[in-house]
């Protein structure tokens, strides 16, 4: 076996190494996060005045289905998997992935993925325009050329998700050092575990859902056109038993992040360990049977309505365990407030202001009001910036020391935090007041009312994106260099990734460690 | 062959997620008809109704409305002879719909019904209707579309009123392209 990196770019195009593949992984989401922000930027510059003024609304309109698109498939899944390739292993003393290779392709699929969706921006007829939901026959029969680009991609990405997902699993069941039994396994683990299930379960039924568009437009088939017998809202239930669990992997890998960093910096261990792994269990559970609150105003019988307003209620209590168990790990801790753990207590708050708006759109008579105007983007924003994006961003500065074996710089990360925070409560806070006032989303233009907040949002999306710049340069210059970080970084951190030398070697856990 | 744990683990997990795949495309979309058949969801009402004898209540009268309605470009003159019938339960009813085909070149056409309240659904019988098939009008065409209906004696009693609606699709495409299709099949 060798044992270092091949020379040159070969290094990366044939690595097995579940670091370096890692690494890919997260310099891929990060630039799609840039692409995906620039789009974001778009939208928010347009917005800046009611009337057109920037792009043409059928433009706008590209622009929100691609900034859906590429944030979800593009920037938060593929940075969670790049931390499960760089972290799972080390933390449960494997030596690498289970399936190496697999795990080199199932990066390598996904750039062309994201080339042949972007590239649908310059063909005939434009990009996907129909929304990241992608509903039928909006998607279908009224859908630009494209939109067959659109399905391969997905098709594409779904195999990609599927195979990490597949790879994660035989990692966690069959890698783990002796010693290291289920319940010793951190949190992070354990989220990921429970995501990668979810994963399988799901990315068949979104491929399915694509494919059944596929065979509506080419091949004759009517699955969603009324006009041979199908039905617009198969496409809606079939697209939400996907969608649902998709919001919950997009946010358990997030609790596991924080759920590592919330006791390092408290400097006590985490509250209710045990009862943090039943309660991600049971919100993946949960999230099978609730994908209706999305659809609420399609026409459901009262009895459907109650059903899944109840049961999309019932996942506040394992959510609300959770927030209570981090709140129970900082309470009387010494605590400090490095950069990831100012990350990881705006995820606590902020997300809670999202869980919290999330529980208002479960109402299913309230959701009526609500259903499509910008309360509905203000709540999935306030559950995935600070959800999804904070706690990447958060482990990102807990871990890129040992990636790296330098600190990064704690002032700019500071900066790089309070530029962030306060540009995401100014975007996306006034988006509740204007959709509670009745502005729909994705409309590029509105009334005349809703000028004030929109101009107050979009003033703060600009300085959210200028965040991430000083995020994008304090990475940059730890990897070039910095004070020589210690193999612990941190005070007593908890887990088996700090008794490795920082940076962590090429080969780490050659031989299993010994767990107590 | 010895199957490793991680081949053992690859292969159930790729199992998984095959069977998920053919659970949305084969399963999802039977039993979401399935299911709306039941329960007169989506107000799709069902397929042909062979009458059994029943009594006609005379006791009672329901108010069965008509709606007709083009989908999108469909260029067709559509709509009912009468907008509201108040039928007795159990009586057989007929009525018809007209349309006219007012472009220049023959048309196909499906109306798909839709009936409110969803309750009522599985109450509704048709014995006889256009929507049933395929209308073809040939250019400026006129027809009378007939529909018969049975309105259930057993209609729960709170429902006095019933609206049945349909949309007009315009299938000359689709339907083209299938008969292309199978000329094509029939050549080779």
């Amino acid at each position: 076996m060798a044992h270092g990196p091949q020379p040159g770019f070969k290094r990366w195009l044939f690595t097995t190494n579940h670091k370096d593949i890692g690494t890919m992984y997260l310099w891929f989401s990060f630039a799609m996060f840039l692409l995906g922000g620039c789009m974001a930027l778009v939208i928010r510059a347009e917005l800046f005045e009611p009337g057109l003024q920037i792009v043409r609304p059928e433009f706008f309109n590209q622009m929100t289905t691609m900034h859906g698109l590429i944030m979800v498939f593009g920037a938060v899944m593929p940075a969670f998997v790049g931390l499960a390739n760089w972290m799972i292993p080390m933390m449960i003393g494997a030596p690498d992935m289970a399936l190496p290779r697999m795990n080199n392709w199932s990066f390598w699929i996904l750039p062309f993925a994201f080339a042949m969706l972007v590239s649908t921006l310059f063909m005939q007829g434009g990009a996907p325009n129909f929304g990241w939901t992608f509903y039928a026959p909006l998607s279908t029969e009224y859908a630009p050329p494209s939109v067959t680009f659109f399905i391969f991609s997905i098709h594409i990405m779904g195999a990609s998700s599927i195979m990490g997902s597949i790879n994660i699993i035989a990692t966690i069941l069959n890698m783990r050092a002796p010693g290291m039994t289920l319940m010793k396994m951190p949190l992070f683990v354990w989220t990921w575990l429970i995501t990668a299930y979810l994963l399988i379960a799901v990315m068949p039924v979104l491929a399915g859902v694509v494919t059944m568009m596929l065979m509506d437009i080419h091949f004759g088939t009517s699955f969603f056109s009324a006009a041979g017998g199908g039905d617009p809202v198969l496409f809606q239930h079939v697209f939400w038993f996907f969608g649902h669990p998709e919001v919950y992997i997009m946010i358990l890998p997030a609790f596991g992040i924080v759920s590592a960093i919330i006791p390092t910096f408290a400097r006590k261990p985490l509250f209710g360990y045990s009862s943090m792994v039943y309660a991600t269990a049971s919100i993946a559970f949960l999230s099978f049977i609730v994908w209706a609150h999305h659809m609420f105003t399609v026409g459901m019988p009262v009895a459907g309505e109650l059903f899944f307003m109840y049961a999309t209620m019932l996942i506040a209590v394992p959510t609300g365990v959770k927030v209570f168990n981090w709140i129970s790990t900082m309470f009387r801790g010494s605590m400090t407030f490095e950069t990831p753990m100012l990350f990881a207590v705006a995820f606590v708050i902020l997300f809670t202001i999202g869980g919290f708006s999330g529980l208002m759109l479960a109402i299913a008579p309230a959701d009526f009001q609500y259903h499509d105007t910008y309360f509905v983007v203000a709540h999935f924003h306030y559950v995935l910036v600070p959800g999804a994006i904070f706690s990447i961003t958060a482990g990102v500065y807990y871990w890129l020391p040992k990636w790296t074996g330098h600190m990064y710089n704690e002032t700019m990360g500071k900066v790089h935090f309070w530029l962030a925070f306060i540009g995401l409560n100014v975007t996306f806070f006034p988006m509740h007041f204007v959709g509670l006032a009745g502005m729909p989303r994705r409309i590029p233009d509105y009334a005349l009312q809703f000028a004030d907040f929109n101009q107050i949002a979009s003033m703060g999306a600009f300085l959210f994106g200028a965040a991430q710049l000083v995020f994008l340069f304090n990475v940059v210059r730890t990897v070039q260099g910095g004070r020589k970080a210690t193999d612990e970084v941190w005070d007593h951190p908890q887990g088996l990734e700090w008794t490795v030398p920082s940076p962590a070697p090429y080969h780490t856990f050659s031989t299993p460690p010994a767990v107590r | 062959m010895r199957w490793s744990d991680n081949a053992k683990i690859t292969a159930k997990l790729l199992a998984l997620a095959g069977g998920m795949l053919v659970f949305a495309l084969f399963v999802m979309p039977p039993l979401y008809n399935a299911f709306c058949d039941i329960t007169g969801l989506n107000g799709k009402t069902g397929k042909k109704y062979e009458a059994v004898p029943a009594s006609v209540d005379t006791e009672r009268l329901v108010k069965v409305q008509f709606v007709a309605s083009n989908n999108e470009n469909m260029p067709w003159m559509f709509k009912p002879s009468v907008v509201s019938i108040k039928v007795h339960p159990g009586e057989p009813t007929d009525t018809v719909f007209l349309a006219r085909n007012p472009t220049g070149h023959d048309m196909v056409a499906q109306a798909i019904p839709s009936l409110v309240p969803f309750d009522a659904v599985q109450y509704f019988h048709k014995t006889e209707c256009f929507c049933f098939h395929q209308q073809t009008l040939k250019a400026g065409e006129s027809a009378e579309l007939e529909l018969r209906f049975i309105v259930d004696p057993e209609l729960p009693p709170a429902i006095n009123t019933v609206t049945l609606s349909y949309t007009l699709f315009d299938i000359t495409e689709r339907v083209s392209a299938n008969r292309n299709s199978d000329n094509k099949n029939t050549d080779s």
